[in-house]
């Protein structure tokens, strides 16, 4: 297979550039390789959900059937199939963190931004999501919001941490 | 007394920890410059690594010296050295510390790996979710590649080795290696049918060797110190220090490396023993995939293979959970077979069908509607996963469950008798 489409939407100036980077990492008649850091850096550009058309547009630019990369992007919980928050708060719902208090913690985010785990605030700002362990056990309850941790997560760490998101 | 940070957190405490320059004025890369010259040869390498008594950090335990001999460093083509930083056991967080304070060391063992096992690329597959310690390694990888420390002809030996990283994207199956050589590849995790073993059929069928990090972040100490200096650190089938991830209720949780043979009781009062003024209920000692110890059989128990295994668990990557006398095992179950489910690749029936399963009855018991005769449909379930499945995913989520019917099993009838907890007031 190789790729047809002469003309992207998305995958174009820095983002090509960033997907070209990583498909430089693997050699050179492997470029399915880079699929899944492709989708990551496509669905942020986004703003944090994919669609078809992103999928099948990275299956061209990498000469993947759409199918095979419709299958990782469904398999791997990071990747969002639906609209999400400016914000998305993943929380922690493993056993350490379900010591420490996780259930509280969601809790008063639902509380705090009157949504459910799932829902997205009418503003567009922020959404609540569950993951499983985020390997941050020692600083249970924890939560990563984009591409940092917050740990021991207390009522007011929170109010401050979602004061700071613009 | 405690002896800590001896290995891979040993530099830890040091200012900007993570940078070259720090780690070179505390011995950095004077292993792999002597492998380079030729001082320390494969076969030489592979002896010392035998003598020290590593065995594989990630979980699984195997000699790692062990693991080394199986691949043919003449063998022409393409060969892979992988390092397994998809950390993401329940209660598991030592390789990320790793990658945050002390990169090089990691970087210096998978060169030195790489090169034993005659490797011409090395791929370190994090967990995506792990951004700062990416960003880490990714900057030690920089740094040793701008200091002619990787790459092409480095340092004149004629060798050409590189590095890169792999980020995950959220599957705690990656952790297995022959799903985490899929992922690589670009394809949804699952795990390979063994054999061909990886040694054989790797990475894009090439042969591969993968071990954990903490196992390649040892290597550059037990070869400058020597596999003996390694070996009587630790204790008889168990050499070296350990990582232990201290989580749950205790006053400071935290990672602590420590010697192989540390009773546990003193690793707890180092972890600042358990929290409100409570008592020790259980442990969960290696990590979610290991079986429930309750607090007398822990309390004697020391910190290795043998030891964990005597008081009836195992070591796993050393993932040691308190548990207070107020934990209600039913919840905890019910929160690791959750786990379990969604994490079940989907690939082998009786894990995708079984973890789903054992979810919903112990959700069901937990949620007060729990029947009589449910405990012994656990029972059956687990013994219908076990064994049946291609890797350990199924075989883990029974284990816990398992243990906990087995010291625990009257908080399941209660729950069932009375649609509560044994320790909600009536």
């Amino acid at each position: 297979m190789s790729s047809t489409a002469t003309h992207y939407k998305m995958i174009t100036g820095e983002v090509k550039e960033r997907i070209d980077r990583w498909i430089s990492n693997y050699p050179a008649d492997q470029r399915q390789s880079a699929v899944m850091p492709a989708l990551r850096i496509v669905q942020e550009v986004n703003g944090g959900h994919l669609t078809t058309e992103l999928m099948d547009e990275v299956a061209d630019y990498l000469g993947m059937a759409p199918i095979a990369v419709y299958e990782v992007a469904t398999f791997y919980g990071n990747y969002e199939h639906k609209p999400v928050g400016k914000h998305k708060l993943c929380v922690c719902n493993s056993i350490s963190c379900m010591l420490r208090g996780k259930d509280e913690v969601i809790e008063y985010l639902e509380e705090k931004l009157g949504v459910k785990v799932g829902e997205v605030t009418p503003d567009g700002k922020f959404s609540i999501k569950k993951v499983e362990c985020l390997g941050a056990c020692g600083g249970a309850p924890m939560m990563q919001i984009g591409k940092k941790y917050y740990e021991n997560l207390t009522k007011e760490s929170i109010d401050e941490i979602l004061a700071g998101l613009e | 007394m405690l002896h800590l940070n001896e290995c891979c957190y040993r530099l830890n405490h040091l200012d900007r920890s993570w940078d070259i320059d720090v780690y070179m004025a505390n011995g950095g890369y004077e292993v792999w410059k002597r492998v380079l010259a030729g001082d320390l040869d494969p076969q030489e390498i592979i002896e010392e690594v035998k003598l020290s008594g590593i065995r594989g950090r990630g979980g699984a335990g195997f000699p790692t010296g062990l693991k080394w001999s199986f691949m043919n460093r003449l063998a022409p083509g393409d060969k892979y050295i992988l390092c397994n930083s998809d950390e993401g056991e329940p209660g598991t967080f030592k390789d990320r510390d790793i990658m945050r304070f002390n990169p090089h060391q990691l970087v210096e063992g998978m060169m030195i790996a790489g090169y034993v096992i005659g490797a011409t690329a090395g791929y370190n597959y994090i967990r995506g979710e792990f951004w700062e310690p990416y960003q880490r390694f990714n900057n030690a990888v920089k740094q040793a590649r701008e200091a002619g420390l990787l790459g092409k002809n480095i340092l004149g030996s004629g060798y050409n080795f590189d590095l890169y990283t792999h980020l995950g994207a959220g599957a705690y199956i990656c952790g297995e290696e022959t799903a985490l050589i899929e992922s690589i590849e670009g394809k949804k995790g699952q795990p390979r049918f063994k054999p061909p073993f990886p040694a054989s059929y790797g990475l894009y069928g090439k042969p591969t060797t993968i071990n954990n990090t903490e196992t390649l972040a040892s290597i550059p100490m037990i070869l400058a110190k020597g596999g003996q200096w390694f070996s009587d650190l630790g204790v008889a089938n168990a050499g070296g220090t350990k990582l232990y991830a201290v989580s749950g209720h205790v006053n400071k949780p935290g990672n602590f490396e420590v010697r192989m043979g540390t009773p546990f009781k003193d690793l707890l009062e180092a972890a600042g023993g358990i929290w409100k003024g409570r008592q020790l209920k259980c442990v969960i000692p290696g990590g979610a995939s290991t079986a429930i110890l309750p607090a007398e059989k822990a309390m004697g128990m020391t910190m290795d293979y043998d030891g964990i295994a005597k008081a009836g668990s195992f070591l796993g990557a050393g993932s040691v959970i308190i548990m207070d006398d107020q934990t209600d095992i039913v919840k905890v179950i019910e929160n690791l077979s959750h786990f379990y489910w969604d994490e079940s690749c989907g690939q082998c029936t009786p894990c995708r069908e079984g973890t789903g399963w054992l979810y919903r009855v112990v959700k069901r018991i937990r949620e007060g509607k729990g029947r009589p005769e449910d405990i012994e449909s656990l029972k059956s379930v687990t013994g219908k996963i076990m064994g049946n499945v291609i890797c350990g995913l199924g075989d883990a989520a029974t284990i816990a469950l398992d243990s906990a019917l087995k010291h625990y099993e009257h908080e399941f009838r209660h729950y069932i008798d009375h649609g509560c907890s044994i320790y909600d007031r009536q």
